[in-house]
């Protein structure tokens, strides 16, 4: 019992848990899921879609954090994957076919990749601190998104490329499938090859690192590569989810939530050691949040406050000082237990 | 309950040595506990003002636990401790500082991008008009200073200074809160013999002065000459205490390190240098006018199969710089190096970890321990680096390899999956030895191996290498202690200023004066 207590994932499984409970008791039926054409439908599934997009932005940021980065650009990448997506699709001859829609995919994710190696290439080669290396691509990169889209918001149609966003395979919704499997997929490899020690070892000691043979340059630049890969799917399912390519709202903040999400889930921004399910829980969270505050009915105005009080909860609860307090009441009080 | 068995121990312990007065610090029954290891069980310790009281052992004895204890680093499991009669719980140096205990730890704790002033008085800052007053800093810490006998310019950045003067600076930064207690964690580490006097002078002052010193060294000859009273830990324990004067040289190393039998220490004693090697021997590595500017001048060396090299030199003389170059850690600028005669390029560590040489850095805390990381995941980091990280260790193999290492150089807590920085100094260092090993080397590169480690590990560290070169390895030994250098090496290479000044084997009649000869005069001619 006191070992579940201790768990570093304990108090945000606990905050979700809450989230859910709340809006239970508000709506008995939010939570239950109904079968419509052979499709999951309910409050859950809702959640599970609507996370699509930061639990890919997410994971690569938890990676980055490991290595003592941070990538501030994710929000622009995402901006920029739409962008040239849309963009694409509206120039091409036959929006509507199968063909052009991979085609926009592959250009967009082959632009994000870039990115990402961009932002790599200034940190583990130029060896610029990430906060400042990644603001470029931060600032820059809805400039870029804005002369892609010539400045409006494109509209287009294409049937196959809005199934990233609203299809359903197996009864789950695309945009979740394509997320949780690329987010299992990962964790897996970081799991099952060396990859993820060799990153927190990067993380939490650099030189030592460096000398012990990890090639440390080519780390930090394949997980930067990686994280605009993954900010560049979700812009994809961003895009699908509205089909109109607007460069200046894409993703907005998503840097933000994502931090957050890699923060709740218990992984330091100090770099080092890692907690993907952890993340995956912090995004759930905030999906969950964004849900409550409609289903509780809380004024729009005191949103944002609602939010910032959950979240300081749950990283309160997760501190280690005051974990430590508590855990030396505890102890005080079986002492005096024991000396009685 | 708790309380009454460490007062009573408290009692035997005034019984067995009655002191006129009270002590300063008195600490009872401490226990501290890590997870998977317990640092301390049940341990007394008493400072005397106007005493320096050396606190004693092995690594992992508990000696940087039970100071940690003190000044609230490390929470207390059971114990008491009482400061002037009152019984006291710090929250950290901060707070014990404030109650007049200050440390000094064995890593120098500042910071190095600021000025030397401004670390000495960092916490103390004269202030003037809301803001900081900062001629009278720079006063107040050239006093400081010249009460350390340091003559430097307190407005330059602590940087630029040495590791030695580095430390002088620490201890004079605990001098300003007016201390009643002086913890100074083997402060003498990285000093020489002239800065190590100047040291004690200081010491001595405060001692007459009625500060209470508390002093961690390795150095035996350094505790006879400064100490007054003694205390003993071995595995987290009270062995003894007890007056300087009662406990001779011999009977304090038995006290530590009860188990390493006096045939082990003899074997490391009494390794014959190989003066001469076979004639069709073919050199494992040769440099050639190997140098990088501002570091080491081009320099030749040959090391063979089978041979320790040890490089004696001042600190700072490029001992460590010459090392680093022969591991890629930093590159050449000039210069070539032949691995088995053919010429091979060694820019970054990976390339000279797949030419199978090793380096273990002498800033162990730095360049070495990846603390958040297990004892197993740090050994087999070397290993996993070379395969890259696609190919992960088996999880069989990794096992049997940590086991067999653990196993092998008796790392304590046995414990593969304890976390590297929850290990004391002298078993972080067997693990990383662990991690070099492992990679099966055929060049060694140790620098400053037995650094700030008990003469338990140390012999077990120096024995290990006797071996490793019996068993074919070339091996590189640098260290500050010349009896080391001259005891474990075929040859030895002499460092002078950032160059190599002599090359002479080890033969009977090379003993500690002649080498410090050399060091001093950059002459290898008698």
């Amino acid at each position: 019992m006191t070992r579940i207590y201790k768990h570093r994932l304990f108090w945000p499984v606990v905050a979700l848990l809450a989230l859910l409970l709340a809006c239970t008791i508000k709506r008995p039926d939010i939570l239950g899921i109904s079968v419509l054409d052979g499709h999951l439908f309910g409050a859950p599934i809702d959640i599970l879609r609507n996370s699509s997009p930061l639990l890919l932005v997410s994971l690569g940021m938890t990676l980055v954090i490991a290595t003592r980065g941070i990538d501030l650009s994710v929000g622009a990448i995402v901006a920029i994957s739409g962008a040239v997506a849309l963009t694409f699709i509206a120039s091409s001859s036959n929006p509507g076919s199968v063909g052009t829609a991979i085609g926009a995919i592959v250009v967009a994710l082959g632009l994000c990749v870039i990115l990402g190696a961009f932002n790599g290439l200034l940190v583990a080669n130029f060896g610029i601190q990430p906060i400042v290396a990644t603001l470029i691509l931060m600032t820059a990169g809805r400039g870029v998104a804005m002369l892609i889209t010539n400045g409006q918001i494109t509209t287009v149609n294409s049937a196959p490329f809005s199934k990233l966003a609203s299809g359903f395979v197996l009864g789950l919704p695309v945009a979740a499938l394509i997320a949780y499997g690329v987010f299992a997929v990962v964790a897996l490899v970081v799991r099952r090859t060396a990859l993820g020690m060799l990153l927190e070892a990067v993380g939490i000691n650099p030189e030592a690192s460096r000398l012990a043979g990890v090639k440390s340059k080519t780390l930090v630049f394949t997980v930067y590569v990686l994280c605009g890969l993954l900010s560049g799917l979700a812009g994809l399912i961003f895009a699908a989810n509205t089909m109109a390519a607007d460069a200046n709202n894409a993703g907005l903040f998503i840097e933000l939530d994502a931090i957050l999400a890699v923060v709740i889930g218990g992984t330091s921004l100090a770099g080092g050691k890692f907690n993907l399910a952890g993340t995956m829980i912090g995004v759930l969270i905030i999906t969950t949040l964004t849900l409550a505050v409609t289903v509780l009915g809380i004024s729009p105005l005191v949103t944002s406050l609602f939010k910032a009080i959950v979240v300081i909860a749950v990283t309160l609860m997760m501190s280690t000082r005051l974990r430590a307090m508590f855990g030396s009441l505890r102890d005080r009080r079986r002492y005096q237990e024991v000396g009685a | 309950m708790i309380d009454s068995t460490s007062a009573s121990r408290a009692e035997q312990i005034t019984v067995q040595h009655s002191q006129p007065t009270n002590p300063t610090v008195q600490m009872a029954g401490i226990t501290v506990e890590f997870p998977g290891v317990k640092a301390l069980d049940g341990v007394d310790f008493r400072l005397f003002p106007g005493e320096v009281h050396a606190l004693m052992g092995e690594n992992g004895a508990g000696k940087s636990t039970l100071i940690k204890a003190l000044t609230g680093v490390n929470p207390i499991a059971a114990g008491t401790i009482s400061v002037n009669g009152s019984s006291m719980r710090f929250n950290g140096p901060a707070d014990a500082r404030e109650h007049g205990i200050s440390t000094v730890y064995q890593e120098v704790n500042l910071c190095t991008n600021l000025t030397v002033a401004e670390n000495i008085m960092l916490g103390s800052e004269p202030r003037r008009f809301g803001g900081l007053d900062w001629r009278t800093m720079r006063r107040q810490a050239k006093v400081y200073l010249e009460r350390m006998g340091l003559d430097i310019d307190p407005s330059s950045s602590l940087g630029s200074h040495s590791l030695a003067v580095q430390q002088l600076v620490a201890i004079s930064r605990a001098m300003v809160v007016d201390a009643k207690v002086l913890i100074l964690d083997e402060p003498t580490s990285s000093l020489d013999t002239d800065e190590v006097e100047q040291l004690f002078t200081v010491m001595r002052q405060l001692r007459d002065d009625g500060v209470a010193i508390l002093f961690v060294s390795h150095f035996l000859d350094q505790i006879y000459a400064i100490a007054d009273r003694i205390t003993v830990l071995r595995n987290g324990q009270l062995v003894q205490e007890r007056m300087k004067d009662q406990l001779p040289q011999r009977e304090l190393v038995s006290l530590m390190i009860a188990g390493t039998s006096d045939a082990q220490v003899s074997r490391a004693n009494e390794r014959v240098a190989v003066t001469e090697r076979a004639a069709d021997a073919k050199p494992l590595l040769q440099a050639v006018g190997l140098g990088r500017k501002g570091a080491v001048q081009p320099f030749n060396l040959d090391l063979y199969p089978g041979e320790v090299i040890g490089l004696a030199g001042l600190l700072g003389s490029g001992r460590t710089e010459l090392a680093r170059l022969l591991y890629g850690a930093d590159k050449a600028d000039v210069g070539s190096i032949k691995l088995a005669g053919e010429p091979v390029k060694l820019r970054t560590p990976r390339q000279a970890l797949g030419r199978k040489i090793a380096y273990t850095s002498e800033d162990r805390k730095g360049e070495g321990v990846i603390g958040d990381l297990t004892v197993a995941e740090n050994i087999i980091l070397g290993l996993q680096a070379a395969r890259g990280w696609i190919r992960p260790l088996p999880t069989v193999k990794a096992t049997q390899v940590v086991d067999a290492y653990i196993k092998a150089l008796g790392v304590r807590p046995a414990n593969p999956n304890a976390l590297l920085k929850n290990l004391s100094g002298g078993n972080q260092q067997k693990v990383l030895l662990a991690r070099w090993l492992a990679t099966a080397p055929k060049l060694l590169l140790l620098d400053e191996p037995t650094r700030g480690i008990d003469i338990g590990a140390k012999t077990e560290i120096m024995n290990l290498v006797s071996e490793l070169a019996e068993q074919g390895m070339s091996v590189v030994f640098i260290s500050a202690e010349l009896e080391e250098v001259l005891r474990l090496s075929d040859r030895i290479v002499v460092m002078r200023d950032h160059e190599k000044v002599a090359e002479i084997a080890s033969t009977p009649e090379v003993d500690v004066p002649r080498l410090i000869e050399i060091i001093a005069t950059g002459e290898e001619d008698k």
